[in-house]
């Protein structure tokens, strides 16, 4: 009968990967994320702070939580990452406003506690880097004129588009962006912003499901025990059932 | 029972006793289980009965402890998935055990039902069994719907209102009925509130009923096998079946076994996969729900989605409707469709056999189908044909295929 064990292994296997490969998203860049970088989670939780606090929550998200799973002493957070007169048991709040935000913006800002289980890691990191300046303002090829200006853009620089014209199907000429240009230089390189945004993904990643370094850490010795266990209810089974002819 | 060794032993032995004389739980133990009788050829597919005993009993476990922490108001509910998933200590243990159990559920059910219809496991004198078995299935449905609008979520809320709204088909009273179920104008906090009362107190009452309900009938009248062969027909000189063999300890232990091997994929789940790239646990609904803003596609979870198929096939809501209770409906009937003479597919023709497998794809491509935003309607009605062709037609060809003759004894 073992045999018929190792092909539903096999069956499994093939279906955890067509799940993976069926989470792809279509013209998004990868996030290569690893939740389990603390450095990474720590460099992108200051940049949570400093620059999407100022007008989004992560209402679910305690500071305190930051303690124990980015490895940082109660001061530290409550120094570097926890704003105004808040406390590190408090919920990250943004200190704006709900009704001045949907007088700037014409919207409330989301909140962003979950946003990488909504929208998905890749989305994230593609639309934090596709924003670019036109006439008109402040676009992005991810999210069609976007509420939020590109917040980021002393950081990036500022990108340009690149647009061909074509027909659409009703015979209509229309632009459309085929690329971004780096038209003025930021802070950083491309590369340290990409390597950046990678890291402020990475911790929304984390924020959005705070028990995935707990989960996967305890998964394998979960799994270990189980097989240990099915193997010893084997040989049982085994033992038993050597009389039955 | 064993001689008892020492005067501890001996106490435990007279409590035992007294409790015995009282209430002749050692008569029940014999019935059913050591002295219950069961073929010993049972395969891979007899696993899955038990399973959904397994999987019942965490549901019931699992929830009984998010009731602690989870609050049933509209305002309120989706913000308390969030606190179990990180403030409740082993709270997102707890909870995705509950998510991929649920699925897990449908996945074990539904292999339990498809070897009833591979062996015919539903035939005479198993009729009532299969009935009980259909209407636990039933229930399922509406337990695991109910559940599923909880968290709140956009698809919790979007996935109501289109199931719901399929009651405004019933001609005259629809409107008023659709009504009546939500308690609201619109699905709204009282129709979480019903939702939350019928998941976890009616609801799970009601399976727990129909499943021993369901285990008593079947152990009155004996478990069926892969060859389908009456083993109570052979017995020896104690009035034992000389194919049975006692289910307690030879299939508690073997039972024990598959149960360590579910949990090794449900572990897996449950720790690197929760979500399951979106099967179990949907993007959408880690949205808060918004009555102001529909989703773009709003698919029922995969277990539904077959059903959903059959829906989508027919232009008509009224007979969308109708033909999607009857596809359910329709299994309640299997007893009285099939015609032939033997039980299991192993003595049956290629008729028999392609007709399983021709609905065995058409399950499965409709519940893909069902998944997609666009599907075509040309292969949607031609699944659903093929559906209901296999239950319709199978009278026609389970009488007229030649069966091969069925073994007295059981072989391996």
């Amino acid at each position: 009968m073992s045999y018929r064990h190792i092909l539903i292994v096999l069956v499994l296997i093939a279906m955890t990967g067509a799940v993976h490969a069926a989470g792809k998203g279509g013209d998004l860049d990868h996030a290569d994320t690893n939740v389990h970088d603390r450095a990474a989670l720590q460099r992108g939780a200051t940049l949570f702070v400093n620059y999407c606090m100022g007008c989004h929550s992560a209402q679910y998200m305690r500071y305190r939580r930051l303690v124990e799973d980015l490895d940082l002493t109660e001061e530290q957070v409550e120094e570097f990452l926890v704003m105004g007169d808040r406390e590190a048991a408090d919920y990250m709040l943004t200190a704006m406003d709900a009704a001045d935000a949907e007088a700037w913006f014409g919207v409330t800002p989301p909140d962003l506690t979950l946003t990488a289980r909504s929208r998905g890691t890749d989305w994230i990191y593609t639309f934090l880097r596709s924003y670019y300046l036109t006439e008109d303002g402040w676009n992005n090829t991810v999210l069609e004129n976007p509420a939020m200006p590109h917040v980021l853009w002393d950081l990036q620089g500022i990108q340009r588009p690149i647009t061909e014209t074509y027909t659409d199907e009703e015979g209509q000429t229309r632009t459309r962006v085929v690329s971004l240009e780096l038209d003025e230089e930021g802070r950083m390189s491309p590369r340290d912003f990409d390597r950046a945004m990678l890291d402020l993904t990475t911790f929304m990643e984390y924020m959005a499901e705070p028990a995935v370094l707990k989960r996967e850490r305890l998964g394998i010795w979960v799994l270990l025990f189980l097989g240990l266990l099915t193997f010893l209810a084997y040989l049982l089974y085994q033992e038993y059932w050597k009389d039955v002819k | 029972m064993a001689k008892p060794a020492s005067s501890i032993n001996k106490n435990i032995h007279a409590v035992g006793q007294w409790i015995d004389e009282r209430s002749n739980i050692s008569e029940f133990w014999k019935k059913h289980l050591s002295e219950y009788y069961a073929p010993k050829n049972f395969n891979l597919w007899y696993f899955f009965g038990s399973l959904s005993l397994l999987v019942l009993v965490n549901q019931l476990v699992t929830g009984i402890f998010l009731t602690m922490h989870y609050k049933p108001d509209a305002e309120l509910a989706f913000a308390s998935v969030e606190y179990i998933m990180r403030d409740v200590e082993w709270g997102w243990l707890i909870r995705y055990m509950h998510s991929t159990g649920a699925s897990l559920f449908f996945v074990v059910v539904y292999l339990h039902m498809f070897r009833a219809l591979m062996y015919g496991s539903y035939a005479k004198p198993r009729e009532l069994v299969w009935i009980l078995g259909v209407t636990i299935y039933l229930v399922l449905m509406a337990e695991s719907f109910m559940g599923y609008v909880l968290p709140w979520g956009q698809m919790s809320y979007w996935g109501a209102q289109v199931i719901i709204s399929l009651f405004g088909a019933v001609p005259w009273i629809g409107d008023g009925l659709v009504e009546w179920i939500r308690g609201d104008y619109m699905i709204a906090d009282a129709t979480l509130n019903r939702f939350f009362a019928l998941h976890v107190v009616a609801l799970p009452l009601v399976l727990l009923l129909l499943v021993v309900l369901h285990l008593a009938a079947l152990h009155e009248v004996g478990s069926n096998n892969p060859q389908g062969i009456d083993i109570k027909a052979k017995k020896d000189a104690q009035g034992r079946p000389l194919d049975g063999i006692p289910f307690h300890p030879y299939y508690t232990v073997k039972d024990i076994f598959g149960a360590g091997f579910f949990l090794i994929i449900a572990a897996f789940i449950i720790f690197f996969l929760p979500e399951f790239g979106g099967y179990f646990l949907k993007a959408d609904n880690f949205i808060e729900a918004d009555p102001l803003v529909t989703p773009d596609h709003i698919p029922p979870v995969w277990y539904f989605t077959p059903f959903y198929a059959i829906l989508q096939a027919v232009p008509d809501k009224l007979m969308g409707v109708i033909l999607m209770g009857a596809a359910v409906m329709i299994l309640y009937l299997v007893p009285w469709l099939d015609r032939s003479p033997v039980r299991s597919l192993r003595y049956r023709s290629w008729m028999s056999k392609l007709a399983l497998a021709i609905f065995a794809i058409s399950f499965i491509r409709l519940g893909m189908l069902g998944l997609s935003q666009d599907s075509s309607t040309f292969e949607l009605r031609l699944w659903t044909f093929l559906y209901f062709a296999f239950f319709i037609l199978m009278p026609l060809w389970t009488s007229f295929e030649r069966t091969q003759p069925v073994p007295e004894r059981v072989t391996k």
